[in-house]
């Protein structure tokens, strides 16, 4: 259905990034189980795009990000090179870490982008820091700070936006909830109303969104993006999505009923429900089925870049490790 | 040469470097106030709370958001308050601080200096007393600074503020108010042990204030005629294997004294290191000096049982040459 005022080219941005993530990991996912060229576990976002392209759109390039294990969607958004990424989860040289930190490391400094964490709830803190650096260097940048919703159950959330709210950061929390912390339901191991009132105790305004409609959350992250830009204060984003396949992309989520998830991805898969909207604009299918192709396309080369790259040298193991009482190459 | 405190002498040096470098600030529990142990005394005064910054009690929080300032640019002083409470950031420390620069295949960097005030002071008990430099020395991406005078203190706390490496810069409590004269001007090389007492009979290694407990056996050792080459490492990483070897070839013996726990001590590194590479030159076994392992007590004569004295480390050295 048609949205009054709708603004298309806004529609096709935020459907070509979707489409870009889900290529990538989709890509990422095919190296790993049919090519045995990612070694080490990758996380999918497959079926939360819609939250990294609706926040990302609302932010500057020159604006920070920190992410989670789950981050290869938001590291995109947010500007990195695909080919640099499949780098890095192949582990060769020209990755965006030089292969050193693989997935769940993955960063781009250059866009922005501080980091994805392999340690849960870990980067709330670190995000809040960022924003503390900002201030005390007077620019006025933002910095968003996306965790699962499993994470607002470790220390870190509460002494994060304890943080935030205290010393008054500019920065955005996102709690990107997609209803499963590894194996086990959240919802079973969160008291009380879960994490947006949570957030309300500590005093941040709080907005809840659905985070499979790419529009809305571009929508709320316009607005929440602006409020904490101009306030110079924290704010909190509960953006409810759905994770389609198994925590890795080697778990076959058997912990749950294929049927329900089946359900679940037929009738709200963020992408579905973004190409809906744009034809509802009046873009032809033909339109959108190119977008995929294309991002299919990219990410095939991005592939093929990755795997004609050599693995780093090997004294690689021993560098950018300390200055001071740098390692030598042997114990 | 001025004469400074164990603890005005890290002031100075701190509040020096932050006239020189806006980049550089602090943050901690009661900073506004001085800290517990009047480290920061007058630094509100002169740079505002910004720039001294009190912090909410979340050491992990406090780690963390001094690591993301660190990411973008700023160089973060953390003030941990007790180096036991310190094991609240562990994880910020170990997981993040230590590893970003590696795991981000160079971009960014943690210039940082944390400081874990430890070790014992009177009847502090098991959580306000412990010595646990070594952890941080197992740790690849760290620095550990241990420096036990004055002039260290204020030598090695510029150096500190200076590096782009994450320093863990644990002070002793016991020796805030030690005081002594400070040469403002002295150089300073990451990695390099100090000699507070030359000899030809016994090198011994020791560290942060057992330096100072060393340093007085060895004058006593020096009357009966034994001469003590006291190597003050003042950092267990970088570590001076080098000076100790030296040492170790001229002297043939080697005796280490720390307070921290000896099981899984550095000392154990120190041991290991001259029997790997200087064994030809050893004429008695190696031996160490340091608390047993048990927890630390309150009352002061058992707290004693746990402390590495002067006397026991003059009758081990006389043992170890007769
Ligand atoms: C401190 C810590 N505990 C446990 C883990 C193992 N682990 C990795 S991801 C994960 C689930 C996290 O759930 P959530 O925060 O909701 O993020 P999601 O995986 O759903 O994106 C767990 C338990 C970890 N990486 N870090």
């Amino acid at each position: 259905m048609s949205r009054p005022n709708y603004d298309r080219d806004r529609g096709l941005a935020l459907l070509t990034m979707m489409e870009r993530i889900r290529a990538f990991e989709r890509t990422a996912e095919q190296a790993a189980v049919r090519d045995q060229l990612v070694l080490g576990a990758i996380h999918l976002s497959i079926g939360q795009e819609a939250v990294a392209a609706g926040l990302v759109g609302a932010l500057r390039r020159d604006d920070l990000m920190v992410s989670t294990h789950r981050g290869h969607g938001h590291t995109l958004a947010k500007g990195a090179d695909p080919a640099a990424m499949m780098k890095e989860l192949l582990g060769r040289q020209g990755g965006c870490c030089g292969g050193k930190g693989g997935s769940m490391h993955i960063a781009d400094f250059g866009v922005g982008m501080l980091g994805a964490n392999g340690v849960v709830s870990a980067n709330i803190t670190i995000g809040a820091g960022a924003a503390h650096g900002v201030k005390l260097l007077g620019d006025d940048r933002i910095v968003v700070d996306i965790f699962g919703d499993g994470a607002i159950n470790r220390g870190p959330f509460l002494e994060g936006l304890n943080w935030a709210a205290v010393f008054g950061l500019p920065v955005l929390f996102v709690c990107e909830d997609n209803e499963w912390s590894a194996t086990t339901r959240t919802a079973d191991m969160t008291a009380g109303d879960g994490a947006g009132a949570r957030a309300r105790a500590i005093g941040l305004p709080v907005e809840v969104v659905d985070g499979n409609d790419a529009e809305a959350v571009a929508d709320v992250a316009r607005s929440l993006v602006a409020r904490v830009r101009d306030s110079r204060a924290p704010a909190f984003l509960h953006a409810r999505t759905f994770r389609q396949g198994g925590h890795t992309y080697f778990d076959p989520a058997s912990y749950r009923s294929a049927d329900d998830t089946a359900a679940r991805i037929a009738s709200d898969d963020p992408i579905d429900r973004q190409r809906a909207a744009l034809g509802a604009a009046g873009v032809a299918d033909a339109d959108l089925d190119r977008l995929r192709s294309d991002a299919e396309a990219e990410m095939a080369a991005a592939l093929e870049a990755a795997k004609a790259a050599p693995f780093p040298d090997a004294d690689q193991t021993f560098t950018d490790v300390q200055d001071i009482g740098a390692p030598e190459a042997a114990a | 040469m001025s004469r400074m405190t164990y603890a005005e002498a890290a002031r100075t040096a701190l509040a020096e470097a932050m006239r020189a470098d806006p980049r550089v600030w602090c943050v901690g529990e009661d900073l506004g106030r001085g800290g517990v142990f009047g480290q920061y005394k007058g630094l509100r005064e002169e740079f505002g709370p910004d720039r001294v910054s009190d912090a909410p009690i979340s050491e992990a929080g406090i780690m963390g958001a001094a690591f993301g300032a660190a990411m973008v640019g700023t160089r973060p002083v953390v003030e941990m308050r007790f180096a036991d409470f310190a094991l609240c950031a562990t994880d910020e420390l170990v997981n993040q601080v230590a590893k970003a620069r590696f795991m981000f295949g160079g971009q960014s960097r943690a210039p940082m200096v944390i400081r874990k005030p430890m070790g014992m002071w009177r009847s502090s008990a098991a959580q306000h007393s412990q010595s646990l430099e070594s952890w941080y020395a197992h740790i690849p991406g760290l620095v550990v600074a241990v420096p036990s005078t004055p002039q260290d203190n204020y030598t090695m706390m510029h150096a500190a503020l200076a590096a782009d490496d994450p320093v863990v810069y644990m002070e002793h409590k016991n020796i805030w108010a030690l005081e002594g004269d400070v040469d403002v001007g002295e150089p300073y090389d990451w990695g390099t042990a100090r000699r507070r007492h030359a000899g030809d009979d016994l090198t011994l290694v020791c560290w942060s204030d057992t330096a100072n407990v060393a340093e007085r056996a060895a004058a006593t050792l020096a009357a009966e005629g034994i001469g003590a080459d006291v190597l003050d490492l003042r950092t267990l990483w970088p570590w001076d294997r080098d000076g100790v070897l030296d040492s170790v070839a001229r002297t043939g013996r080697l005796l280490v004294a720390h307070e921290s726990v000896g099981a899984g001590g550095f000392g154990g590194e120190v041991v290991a290191t001259v029997c790997q590479h200087a064994f030809d030159a050893l004429r008695a076994p190696p031996r160490r000096l340091a608390a047993p392992r048990s927890l630390i007590p309150y009352a002061p004569n058992l707290e004693d049982r746990l402390r590495v004295t002067e006397d026991m480390i003059v009758a081990a050295a006389r043992e170890m040459c007769a």
